[in-house]
């Protein structure tokens, strides 16, 4: 059974965000990760970067695919979760937490009102 | 429709993930594949292997017959012995790669690809129509009588003996199971059934295949998970059998091998048996066998224009994944055919093909990945060798 984290916003592509003022950070979901498992390496976007809502910014990879991460925001990229880069192991164990991926500056915060509720993304994945 | 296992439901109950691999629907991890991969390294791990295909040849003609289809010299086979081999068509190039064994004397039993089963058969049809003792021998395509496991690491001789008991009854004569040579096969008692086990395996560990009866197979999946579990024996899916297989650098139909591929280049060579007299492509083989002693002649037109070579990745990277352009320098040289992050390595490793001149250990080389370049090396194979 999958955590799905109630003060979060999920992305149909199994992207959480949680927005704090004007910034948003992302992660992958329990759920995603789990479907990945064994996760080697994790690629993020230059600090800077803007990103538009639906681009593909961040790849990770486990033993057997990769996988593109997509922001469901638009904005700039503001800061890297180094620690994640240097072991990806973090986004199997802790997705919400040591396991995030960047930070964004929100371009377009009405945007998040198009992102799923803890509830409709739990239906999504059929929990 | 995916076609299905024996063990298909087995899989289900323990939550597997399935996929599509050569039209069958395969378990491809139960856990991890991490997991699953070291279970098999350092303790043991169980594979279905069922999905592969098997065809019987017997009768007087059936050496001569053998040794004309395939690389190998199958007179080296006294009974109860099998042999990796190659199955070339007339331009050297490889249509299967497969495991030939000899059952008795004039019987012998192919275990072969299972994405090749149907181009195999065909091709093995058309040979026996142009084959001059046809009437000796008898050909069949026995892929669907049979299911198969492989249960494979150094702990699985600690416990197999336990679950198939007693002699073997045909085949190599020997007293338990694990009495059994590398490379040798048997015919044992399992329960009321009859299996045949070899020592024999594609991930580079002691180990043993099995093939039988579907019904033979489930139960002997799950006695074997039963007595296996003390000593760490795992599931372990068609993932983890790639991790292990490419840090061993045993080639898989498709990747490493291919109709537009000898055995010379892909390195399997040794598997190649010159002496014993005339076979399907043996005149592009001989030539370029003898292309790799000098390098004025690679240049002819049947000379070794490509070479399989093994990598680790130098640079802090991802993974190496199949199709990856390799590069010396500015220059495009080739492709990677097979890639991963080795569990046991923990580094990127992968083989691919480039030219000849590239193809000693030490030569530094780059991958691409998403159009950025990263420093590799090519190493000797086997990449991950046993302590």
């Amino acid at each position: 059974m999958s955590n799905i984290l109630s003060d979060l916003k999920y992305a149909k592509s199994h992207e959480w965000v949680r927005v704090s003022g004007d910034i948003a950070t992302l992660g992958i979901t329990d759920h995603a990760q789990a479907e990945l498992t064994d996760i080697v390496f994790v690629e993020l976007p230059a600090v800077g970067r803007q990103v538009k809502a639906g681009e593909a910014c961040a790849v990770v990879e486990s033993v057997k695919t990769a996988s593109d991460i997509y922001s469901p925001v638009s904005g700039e990229i503001v800061a890297l979760n180094q620690p994640v880069t240097d072991n990806p192991a973090l986004v199997n164990t802790e997705p919400y937490a040591g396991g995030w991926f960047f930070k964004i500056k929100l371009s377009h915060p009405a945007e998040l009102n198009a992102l799923l509720s803890p509830e409709d993304y739990k239906k999504q994945i059929g929990g | 429709m995916l076609k299905r296992t024996a063990l298909f439901s087995a899989h289900q109950k323990l939550g597997a993930k399935l996929i599509d691999f050569g039209g069958w629907e395969m378990p491809v991890q139960y856990t991890s594949i991490i997991d699953e991969h070291l279970a098999v390294r350092n303790a043991a791990g169980i594979f279905d292997i069922s999905h592969m295909g098997e065809v019987t040849v017997s009768g007087a003609a059936a050496a001569e017959f053998l040794n004309q289809l395939l690389t190998n010299d199958i007179k080296k086979l006294t009974p109860g012995l099998g042999q990796y081999t190659l199955m070339c068509n007339e331009r050297g190039t490889v249509i299967d790669d497969l495991y030939a064994y000899r059952l008795c004397g004039d019987v012998y039993f192919l275990i072969i690809n299972a994405s090749r089963v149907e181009a195999d058969v065909v091709w093995m049809k058309s040979q026996w129509e142009k084959f001059p003792r046809r009437s000796e021998l008898t050909l069949t395509d026995a892929s669907h009588n049979y299911a198969a496991v492989a249960v494979q690491g150094p702990r699985v001789k600690d416990f197999i003996n336990d679950v198939i008991p007693g002699a073997s009854i045909s085949a190599m004569r020997v007293a338990r199971v694990t009495d059994l040579k590398k490379n040798e096969i048997g015919g044992f008692k399992f329960e009321n059934h009859s299996v045949l086990v070899s020592r024999t395996g594609y991930t580079g560990e002691d180990g043993f295949e099995i093939v039988g009866s579907d019904e033979s197979i489930r139960h002997l999946w799950d006695k074997l998970l039963t007595v296996g579990a003390p000593f760490g024996l795992k599931p372990a899916g068609l993932g983890a059998r790639d991790t292990l297989r490419t840090e061993v650098c045993y080639p898989l139909y498709g990747h490493e091998l291919d109709e537009e591929t000898t055995p010379i280049e892909a390195g399997v060579g040794f598997f190649v048996s010159l002496d014993k007299g005339e076979f399907n492509g043996r005149a592009v083989l001989a030539e370029q066998k003898a292309s790799l002693r000098s390098e004025a002649s690679a240049r002819q037109a049947n000379g070794v224009k490509k070479k399989c070579v093994a990598f680790k990745m130098t640079d802090k990277s991802a993974p190496p994944r199949p199709h990856y352009k390799i590069f010396s320098g500015e220059k495009e040289i080739g492709e990677v055919v097979s890639g991963t992050q080795s569990p046991s390595l923990n580094l990127g490793i992968g083989m691919g093909y480039v030219p000849p001149e590239f193809a000693k250990p030490d030569t530094k080389l780059e991958i691409e990945i998403r159009g950025k370049r990263f420093a590799a090396v090519v190493v000797k194979k086997p990449i991950y060798k046993k302590r």
